[in-house]
């Protein structure tokens, strides 16, 4: 089955950029979309995914928030927190809650290191 | 400049310009990731005046409709992180960050939340980097898109009277092959000055290493 990735932004545009890096590194993953930290979680009460990358600053709950609550219901999903609020008390609470912190504006080059960490976690041990 | 040094002095003043030049550094790296193209950036320019004078500076530039837009920023010391630029060059600004990713007819479909998420890469990676530099939080609120004339814009709060005294900074952004100009500017609110004053002379500290000799 294929490797699904969620990105969670309020930004239309933010999307397109995230999905655009995304298929550019992993053109099999499957991308899916949400524009809340609530749609997100009503979308993973229906359906799993393998990744998620969750903006920081929107409306609603916020991505540190989001990350920490899917963090309690799954330890070993790999999230990342995407976000140009580049603070060190950001970054820090992303870590705290086991995420990833990627900095906006989004890139294949500022993606890679963590889509290839997440890619060497989910390869089948052989 | 509107004698800054009332509530700055020489070397504060220095120090808050150095802050602000690594800030919107950071700030015009991030633009120039998202469109692909240098941005050529002016010396930063700080003013203490009141928020009607500062619109009448922008008008007196900007004389045509502008966009705005705006994020209010609070902690140890708040204001309004602003990015400015005419009406005109809206569109061309939308293009330029999606370029290649959506046909010109989706990118005039969804030019306000284009620029609002522009914006807060922008001044979000601005605001994080003097926090980072002054260690200490800033929360920062979700961007909002404004048109207009300048008077009408920097009214921000309806609390505020228009003779208010704000510091007001503000940096010229071009990027040249695309004919896009535009302001990057920030409104602080006086009574929060004193404290950003304190901060930046812990700054001027730990860089200097020693102690600042009292204003």
């Amino acid at each position: 089955m294929a490797t699904s990735i969620l990105i969670v932004d309020d930004s239309k545009l933010a999307r397109i950029v995230v999905g655009k890096a995304v298929a550019a590194i992993h053109p099999d993953w499957e991308r899916i979309e949400a524009s809340s930290a609530a749609e997100a979680l009503e979308l993973l009460a229906s359906r799993d995914v393998n990744v998620v990358i969750v903006d920081y600053n929107m409306p609603g709950q916020n991505g540190l928030e989001f990350a920490e609550e899917l963090r309690r219901r799954r330890p070993e999903l790999p999230i990342a927190v995407a976000t140009a609020n580049v603070q060190d008390e950001v970054i820090a609470r992303a870590r705290a809650a086991n995420a990833a912190f990627v900095p906006k504006p989004i890139s294949e080059a500022t993606l890679r290191p963590f889509l290839e960490g997440v890619s060497l976690k989910l390869r089948p041990a052989s | 400049m509107n004698a800054p040094s009332v509530v700055l002095d020489d070397l504060e003043r220095d120090a808050m310009t150095e802050l602000v030049n690594i800030g919107v550094s950071r700030a015009a790296a991030s633009l120039r990731t998202m469109v692909g193209q240098q941005v050529m950036l002016s010396v930063p320019s700080l003013e203490v005046v009141s928020r009607a004078t500062a619109a009448v500076l922008v008008r007196e530039r900007e004389p045509d409709s502008l966009v705005v837009v705006r994020q209010d920023f609070t902690g140890a010391f708040y204001g309004q992180a602003l990015l400015i630029f005419p009406e005109t060059n809206s569109l061309e600004l939308v293009r330029a960050v999606t370029g290649g990713l959506l046909s010109a007819d989706e990118a005039a479909g969804m030019e306000d939340e284009a620029l609002a998420e522009t914006a807060n890469v922008v001044l979000s990676n601005c605001l994080a980097t003097l926090a980072n530099m002054l260690e200490r939080p800033l929360e920062m609120s979700l961007p909002q898109v404004m048109r207009g004339e300048a008077a009408r814009l920097f009214d921000v709060s309806p609390s505020l009277a228009a003779d208010a005294v704000v510091l007001f900074l503000y940096i010229n952004f071009a990027i040249d092959d695309r004919n896009i100009r535009g302001y990057i500017a920030m409104l602080l609110d006086l009574p929060s000055l004193e404290a950003l004053r304190s901060l930046i002379r812990s700054f001027i500290s730990r860089i200097v290493g020693e102690g600042v000799p009292p204003p």
